[in-house]
């Protein structure tokens, strides 16, 4: 089976206020290193076989300019990879 | 006049905005269902306020994929007009019909309360009524109402007067103190502030009522307003 990890996460010009009211609450427990912190959304896509490396790159782009990115404030990444059946 | 007002699955302000105009404005209106697939017959639409989707993947984002969007896109693009409110705002910026886009408020909750409002452009069908400068009263209740575009659409935004309404104190970190703005058409508004909850002094303010009041006097009007 192949497996599409997607991660979604603010651009990084964009303020992302839950991050910093996750960051300040963190401080506030004594984690005082913290430089930058950020939250983003990670999507899991378990593929059916049989589809070419070119096919799978070419949906789940088309997946996140459809529906799973705001290109207005995010951007994404994703990783591939196969895994056995069990 | 003969209003649609839309209700998504998480709407929660259509019953609002159908009062309003119902009740308050005396005006033909009826409640159109996200699975209907036209809106033949209608001179204005709502995108009412709420959680559509349950504001699952992002505020507005799933609602776009509903049956009535293609009929929506095409009334807008007829130069019809349609008034995103709340929630009604997310759904038309995800879908393409308004520039930017919410996120969260800045100060970390849910803000519910009765908020100032600055008009800046008076000569739209929405804002007929008011006068430019003016300072009116409407209530805001969202957790992502916080406004961002980038510095071009910004400029674009202003130059074009696109910008409607905004914040006298800004209550959700919205770049520009922006609470209100409309497409380059101008046909299309989105708005955070609840004008069909601000249509009697018993709710706290009735400045809503000259917005609608405004599209009624645009639909009637023999010389229409343009938009510059």
């Amino acid at each position: 089976m192949t497996v599409v990890k997607i991660f979604v996460n603010y651009k990084d010009s964009i303020l992302n206020p839950e991050a910093e009211t996750i960051k300040k609450a963190l401080g506030r427990l004594g984690y005082q290193n913290i430089a930058e912190l950020k939250v983003g959304k990670s999507f899991e896509l378990t593929l059916a076989d049989g589809l070419t490396q070119e096919q799978i790159k070419s949906e789940v782009n088309e997946i996140c300019d459809q529906m799973l990115v705001n290109y207005n404030m995010e951007k994404y990444r994703y990783e591939i990879s196969e895994t056995e059946v069990i | 006049m003969k209003f649609a007002v839309l209700a998504f699955p998480g709407s929660n302000c259509e019953k609002d905005s159908f009062y309003a105009l119902k009740d308050v404005l005396e005006e033909d209106v009826t409640l159109v269902s996200y699975q209907a697939e036209s809106l033949a017959g209608f001179d204005a639409v709502v995108v009412p306020g709420g959680f559509s989707y349950g504001d699952y993947l992002r505020s507005g984002a799933l609602a776009r994929f509903a049956p009535i969007i293609p009929a929506l896109k095409g009334f807008a693009g007829a130069g019809k007009p349609v008034l995103g409110i709340c929630n009604g705002f997310q759904i038309l910026t995800e879908a393409g019909l308004l520039p930017g886009s919410l996120q969260k408020n800045t100060a970390g909750k849910f803000i519910c309360r009765q908020q100032k409002l600055v008009v800046i452009n008076a000569q739209t069908p929405f804002s007929s009524r008011y006068q430019a400068g003016q300072v009116i009263t409407l209530p805001i209740a969202h957790g992502d109402g916080n406004y961002y575009a980038d510095e071009e659409t910004l400029q674009e935004l202003e130059a074009n007067g696109q910008i409607i309404f905004t914040y006298q104190d800004n209550p959700n970190g919205s770049v520009k103190n922006i609470a209100g703005i409309t497409n380059q058409a101008g046909n299309v508004l989105g708005m955070m502030p609840h004008p069909e909850r601000g249509v009697e002094e018993i709710l706290g303010s009735a400045d809503g009522i000259q917005l609608f009041q405004s599209l009624i006097d645009f639909f009637t009007a023999d010389e229409v307003i343009v938009h510059e």
